[in-house]
């Protein structure tokens, strides 16, 4: 296998906080290869925005302690000089973020603000920054932008910001995009554009894409891997067709049945995951996930579970206790309409098979 | 469908916000139409779901349902009653019988009162249960329907997480035993795992009280999962409605298809089947489209449709459709709808 692009190792990001030490990630491993797209998914609080944050450097300020590595092109991110990571960000590794209108600054006109991403890194003219201006609004499918890149933020609409977003993550031609959340707070036909824009432009320009959302339906329409990540940590990670077709972690089977399908039947019963995301200062003991796992033991209360290799699915990892082959049994009774109860009950030793 | 007379019948249902110019003397200029002649029944014990995306008009409709603005024209008929004028008194009793569940579980409450007296508001507003041990038995006794534990009666919005504090909402919004309940967008601020709780807490009461609700979201599958009859809205107007299974089985008006096709599906395997995205944006509700509202952003727009305006009408499928040209079974295959059977 071809050396990944970007690599992170066992990173843990800590904040202090009011109430103690804020474990936000708790050490994450993944790699992303040049040309692929890695969804990480999760919700609030699991990390997922933070360890992105901390791969450009953005949590610096925030006196975040950090420690591990993130190689990226022979380089440890985590080690560089503020003045070092300057030059990485925006251009070789650039990030769009949920909210276009609170990352676009009001009072400059949009052909300034993508400007000034070009100049940030290259020695070039103000005209030819312009022109590579019009050309990149022209790029994400912008219509008139030779007008449009002399008009400011607030006559864009809300899809159309999220454009010139990428437009100027676009800038330097970077090798790895970071999108956080990109299209939440966009119409649902506005999104389907977004994710075809992001999908095009990454044939067309061969960069690697981390895509960051808590929606599973775009992480199925995107990644080619995804990363599940719980309470700061990695709990499953696999290519997107084994994580939907044969998930292996209960926190995973928990969101997939948590959604209403589109095309799933309609009469059935949602299942959510019971109670509610833990403390990151005081995470539970053990497995974090133990507290709202139905199929819980008593000694997964006290052992940790490490990010291991599924037996007979390569490149497929998974942090849990359960063993093999009840997780399996376990999934194919959810899959066939069982409640974890009654899928816990019929795998458990001594019922029929 | 049923012979009884619906609870509800909003007929042209109107409202215009003014834009004005001029700070002392203010002229009006134009108007933004966010809802523009809407009109629909409700039967009794049914959940009628309003999809649209931003702008729409679904969540100013809730609003003027409940009387929390004043229609610009139009009428709502409550069992049978005109409350779209109703002032004083009269309001006031109507108000009890119609409670809205609202978006953010954070801005809704407020925090400086304990969960015990914001469930109980409604009892203090409409002077009932004015016997303090039975207003706390009451209110108790809600939150044990909602699936929270009657004994944080004393405690704080701020202890609760983001679906309990929803949970709270809706005991408040079922103290008054309202015959009708209108949620807006009642988990779209909810995380995954915690949106199912609330929705299937919802479903099971819907089931278990018979109530009537108006489910307003702009997600699809979940409109699809919650409701009985689903409305589709575009700048404004009603552009298709109609019993669930034959409104996602097979839409006719080419937005509602448009925005079928737009919904990722959790499913990898689903992909790589043609899909056909919609282009633009929404015009701007202070200056819509003539004729067919849609007409700008679509893909089988002819020259009628800019001038002459369609009607819901039923177009044999069982929805009610405004459009010239609904699309056909081969068109709902070609566009990718995903839930078409």
């Amino acid at each position: 296998m071809t050396e990944p692009l970007l690599r992170v190792e066992d990173l843990r990001v800590e904040f202090a906080g009011e109430d103690g030490v804020v474990y936000a990630v708790d050490g994450v491993s993944y790699e992303v290869h040049g040309g692929r797209t890695l969804g990480i998914v999760g919700e609030s609080g699991s990390g997922k925005t933070v360890s992105s944050l901390t791969t450009l450097g953005l949590t610096r300020r925030q006196g975040a302690r950090i420690s591990g590595r993130i190689m990226f092109e022979g380089k440890d991110l985590v080690a560089l000089s503020e003045d070092e990571l300057r030059r990485i960000r925006g251009n070789d590794i650039a990030m769009v973020f949920q909210d276009p209108l609170s990352s676009l600054h009001p009072l400059y006109k949009v052909g300034r603000q993508l400007t000034e991403a070009v100049r940030a890194h290259r020695e070039v003219s103000k005209a030819k920054a312009r022109e590579r201006a019009v050309e990149l609004l022209d790029l994400v499918g912008i219509p008139d932008p030779a007008r449009r890149v002399d008009e400011y933020p607030h006559e864009f609409s809300g899809g159309m910001r999220q454009r010139v977003m990428i437009a100027m993550a676009l800038a330097n031609e970077p090798r790895l995009l970071i999108a956080d959340e990109p299209t939440t707070a966009l119409d649902v036909t506005v999104q389907a554009q977004i994710l075809a824009l992001m999908e095009r432009l990454q044939r067309e320009l061969g960069m690697a894409i981390v895509i960051i959302t808590h929606d599973l339906g775009v992480i199925a329409e995107m990644a080619d891997d995804i990363a599940v990540m719980y309470a700061g940590r990695i709990v499953e990670t696999a290519s997107a067709a084994r994580v939907f077709a044969a998930p292996e972690h209960p926190y995973t089977w928990g969101l997939l049945k948590s959604i209403p399908r589109l095309d799933g039947p309609r009469e059935a019963d949602l299942v959510p995951i019971p109670g509610t995301p833990p403390s990151l200062v005081h995470p539970p003991s053990g497995c974090h996930f133990h507290p709202r796992c139905p199929y819980v033991q008593p000694e997964h209360t006290r052992i940790d579970p490490a990010l291991e290799p599924v037996a007979d699915d390569p490149g497929h990892h998974v942090a849990c206790l359960l063993e093999s082959d009840v997780r399996r049994r376990l999934w194919q009774q959810l899959g066939a309409g069982r409640t974890p109860a009654q899928a816990l009950a019929a795998v458990s030793p001594g019922a029929p098979a | 469908m049923s012979s009884a007379e619906p609870l509800v019948r909003v007929r042209d249902l109107t409202k215009h916000f003014p834009i004005t110019r001029g700070i002392v003397i203010q002229r009006k200029i134009g108007a933004v139409r966010a809802v523009d002649g809407v009109s629909f029944e409700i039967e009794r014990g049914e959940t009628l779901g309003i999809v649209g995306e931003t702008g729409c008009g679904k969540s100013t409709t809730a609003k003027l349902m409940t009387r929390l603005l004043d229609a610009t024209a139009g009428e709502i008929d409550f069992e049978g009653n005109d409350i779209t004028r109703l002032k004083g008194a009269a309001l006031k009793a109507v108000r009890r019988e119609v409670q809205m569940i609202f978006q953010d579980p954070y801005s809704s409450l407020n925090p400086r009162r304990t969960i015990g007296s914001i469930i109980a508001e409604p009892f203090a507003i409409h002077g009932l249960m004015r016997e303090k041990g039975e207003r706390k038995a009451e209110v108790q006794r809600l939150m044990e329907t909602v699936g929270l534990n009657p004994e944080h009666y004393n405690r704080y919005p701020h202890e609760f997480s983001g679906g309990q504090r929803q949970r709270i909402g809706v005991a408040r919004a079922l103290a008054l035993n309202p015959k009708l309940l209108i949620a807006d967008e009642p988990v779209s601020s909810l995380d995954v795992s915690i949106q199912a709780q609330v929705l299937n807490l919802l479903r099971d009461l819907q089931r278990r009280l018979g109530l009537t609700l108006v489910f307003i979201a702009h997600d699809l599958s979940v409109v699809r999962h919650m409701c009985d009859r689903v409305a589709v809205m575009y700048l404004g107007k009603i552009v298709e409605i109609g019993p669930n299974e034959q409104l996602y089985a097979f839409p006719r008006h080419p937005y509602t298809g448009a925005l079928l096709a737009a919904v990722p599906v959790a499913d990898p395997a689903l992909h790589g089947g043609a899909r056909r995205l919609l282009g633009g944006d929404v015009p701007s509700p202070a200056n819509p489209p003539s004729g067919c509202r849609f007409h700008t952003r679509c893909p089988k727009a002819q020259a009628l449709c800019s001038t002459q305006e369609p009607q819901l009408q039923d177009k044999g499928s069982g929805t009610l459709t405004a459009c010239h040209y609904p699309l056909s079974r081969e068109e709902v295959g070609e566009i990718g709808v995903r839930s078409a059977r």
